[in-house]
């Protein structure tokens, strides 16, 4: 563990004065330091919050959210909610497993990329809708197939081996 | 009428129309109003929250006041839509009459999908900016709460409520007064009041969009609530999936905290108030009261069996109160105009407005406020516009998805059943939040069912057997359906594990698990059927076979 890391966990810990209420909102940031949350992070967690580990890892593996494994460069998120669903959602998350050889839901993806589904995002007036690196991208032209390989080319969502981080706009 | 009109431009900052680029819409707005200067000055430009109409963001409403201090109603309001920021100097151009509006972008207000609307819970939602105190207070948030602390009794509020006969937003339709009483008649001691904001049910954005549009007005109804069962703490509980939402409501908890609207003595009142946000961590169980509870307390989101309810031991064991964003998002108006003018809207046994989240295959897709009792025909025909593109006497629609993975498919021709609790109930629907998902023609529904079934496995807590075991059961057998390989003794199969799982799970999750599928069952039968491999029960399927060889 970096001990900058450790440093700022029992900072963050200590403002939310030790509480073991907060217990979840102390996992959101111990993840926003790590990107994820390692076994280190999570029994330092514990010790300082004074609860058992058991308890700990309890509630982070219980959460979608919380991740235990480092997560991959770049995410993709397919929502596959009833509105996406119903505007071709399921396609969508095909094609992109296609163009990244990769399969949904599996965090290690392919070295590069990680595509895992959401259940709903609530920007059900823009369905279908992906998220990539944190970004909201709506109205995805599922109708259109250059249009849509367009959108996806220029997301950085590519089958090439070593995809340009900076490419995607 | 003054010689110069005011002129405003509210642009919509809403999460929908911002994914669309309403924030390089709104810069370019500004940019646009320095260069032309002059007349252009006077326009004021300001972000608002959701304007309804999401599927054709970034939008925005152009205001022409008459004069000062009116309500933008009093004057003329144009809407646009689909602005891209090329056309922010045309648009300003236009406002200052210099030059003709981008007539393509031009919605008609009065379109019914506006002009159907009674925005009481969305009242604020558009109008106000979400990041503003001062510009709530101007169109009167608090006032109520200020009214309420000195001059009513907790018992005289609650027989508002009462009288109101508001019904809990977030699905069930409990009477929220009656809630109240059960909560503030409890022994003496500390009490909570939670809201309930955490959004699950796929095609529901109604409470991200009052979080995103108008969040003083939902912290003042926590507050009024708070009041009224002698709570002196309370959390609001939202979903990590909305963080625009969580953002503005940090904000504007900070800024009531300043304002001295919450916090010690509110209000000049001996009335003390704190409130919190408790963000969740992506599970859709914790939108079930017991399991929020136990969230809130830093703990796994599983539920507990009730009795004893929240209302009689909650949090830390303590009574507490919890309702939806949108029931508490209704308090302030119901004080304002009084218990009886709400139940003067609605049905006999569903008071009110309710706010819809219309989207899936329909033209007009976004958020949508109508008395309860209005036709779903009205909602999705009318005001939705129908399937785009698909005519007939049903627009093209199949079947009107509600209550999320909770509720059930209306097929297109019971469209004239009027929208209320009990109406939905009785077609094996429900009411549920608000999302209503439109389904044309081309949709499978054994696939539809086969998509809530997987979606109530991933969310499946795992505390009870029927739930944890029945869901992934079901969905293995629906699985047979969509792949068209079942046999009769699956349907029977599907529709014995349906009536178990529902009637033995411990919570709303599993017990509500199989209504897709009852209610899919129910009206589209003939689809499970056609999709039986039995060659003496069914003739297409011979033809399926035959396919499946030839591929």
């Amino acid at each position: 563990m970096p001990p900058q890391a450790v440093e700022r966990t029992t900072r963050l810990i200590r403002q939310q004065r030790g509480r073991s209420d907060a217990l979840i909102e102390v996992l959101h940031q111990v993840q926003e330091i790590y990107g994820y949350l390692p076994p280190g992070a999570l029994a330092q967690v514990a010790r300082e919050l004074k609860l058992p580990l058991s308890r700990v890892h309890g509630v982070a593996s219980f959460y979608h959210l919380f991740r235990l494994e480092a997560p991959t460069a770049h995410r993709c998120a397919v929502c596959l909610g009833t509105a996406c669903f119903v505007k071709g959602g399921g396609d969508l998350a095909e094609r992109i497993e296609g163009r990244l050889g990769l399969r949904l839901d599996d965090p290690a993806g392919n070295g590069t990329w990680a595509l895992e589904h959401v259940s709903c995002l609530g920007a059900c007036g823009q369905a279908p809708v992906l998220v990539v690196d944190g970004q909201l991208e709506p109205r995805l032209p599922m109708d259109d197939p250059a249009a849509l390989d367009a959108r996806l080319d220029a997301l950085g969502l590519t089958a090439a081996a070593d995809p340009d981080p900076n490419g995607a706009s | 009428m003054a010689a110069t009109p005011q002129l405003q431009l509210r642009c919509c900052a809403a999460s929908g129309c911002r994914s669309a680029g309403s924030a390089a819409l709104q810069a370019a707005l500004l940019a646009a109003r320095d260069q032309l200067g002059g007349a252009a000055e006077a326009v004021t430009i300001k972000p608002v929250g959701c304007l309804r109409l999401c599927g054709r963001g970034p939008l925005v409403a152009l205001d022409r006041r008459g004069g000062d201090g009116q309500e933008p109603s009093a004057g003329s309001t144009e809407l646009y839509a689909e602005l891209t920021p090329e056309q922010a100097p045309a648009l300003l151009a236009a406002a200052t009459g210099l030059g003709e509006a981008p007539t393509a972008q031009r919605l008609d207000p009065a379109h019914p999908f506006f002009a159907l609307q009674k925005p009481v819970v969305l009242e604020g939602c558009g109008v106000v900016n979400p990041e503003s105190i001062d510009d709530a207070l101007a169109h009167g948030t608090y006032a109520q709460l200020r009214r309420v602390l000195l001059e009513c009794t907790p018992e005289q509020v609650r027989d508002q409520v009462k009288r109101s006969g508001l019904r809990g937003r977030g699905g069930a339709g409990y009477p929220s007064g009656l809630k109240w009483d059960t909560v503030a008649l409890q022994p003496p001691g500390p009490r909570y009041v939670v809201c309930n904001a955490d959004e699950g049910d796929p095609g529901a954005f109604m409470d991200r969009s009052v979080l995103e549009s108008d969040p003083h007005r939902l912290i003042e109804g926590m507050a009024i609530a708070a009041y009224a069962v002698g709570a002196e703490q309370g959390y609001v509980y939202v979903r990590a999936e909305y963080p625009l939402a969580i953002e503005r409501l940090r904000l504007a908890l900070r800024q009531a905290r300043g304002k001295g609207l919450l916090g010690s003595g509110i209000a000049g009142s001996s009335f003390n108030l704190r409130l919190e946000v408790r963000v969740g961590a992506g599970a859709y169980v914790c939108g079930e009261e017991t399991a929020l509870l136990a969230s809130i307390q830093g703990q796994r989101g599983t539920p507990r069996p009730r009795p004893p309810y929240p209302a009689q031991k909650g949090l830390w064991d303590a009574p507490t109160l919890i309702n939806n964003v949108e029931t508490l998002t209704s308090i302030p108006v119901i004080l304002r105009e009084g218990g009886d003018w709400y139940a003067s809207i609605g049905t006999e046994g569903s008071k009110g407005t309710k706010v819809f989240a219309l989207s899936g295959a329909v033209a007009n897709t976004g958020l949508v406020e109508v008395p309860m009792g209005t036709t779903l025909r009205t909602v999705v025909q009318t005001i939705g516009g129908g399937v785009p593109g698909a005519d007939g006497p049903d627009g093209g629609v199949k079947a009107v998805q509600t209550g999320g993975p909770s509720g059930g498919c209306i097929p297109a021709h019971l469209l004239d059943t009027p929208v209320d609790y009990e109406s939905l109930k009785a077609l094996g629907s429900m009411m549920g939040s608000g999302g209503l998902v439109v389904m044309g023609e081309t949709t499978s529904m054994p696939e539809v069912a086969r998509h809530f079934m997987r979606f109530s496995v991933n969310e499946s807590c795992g505390k009870c057997v029927p739930c944890r075991a029945g869901t992934v059961q079901l969905a293995h057998l629906l699985d047979r359906f969509v792949e068209r390989r079942a046999t009769l003794a699956d349907l029977e199969r599907l529709e014995e594990l349906c009536t178990m799982v529902g009637a033995t799970s411990l919570c709303g999750l599993g017990q509500a698990a199989p209504n897709p599928v009852l209610s899919t069952l129910r009206y589209f039968r003939q689809e499970y059927q056609a999709a039986c491999r039995d060659p003496d029960q069914c003739e297409p399927l011979d033809a399926c076979v035959l396919q499946e060889v030839t591929r």
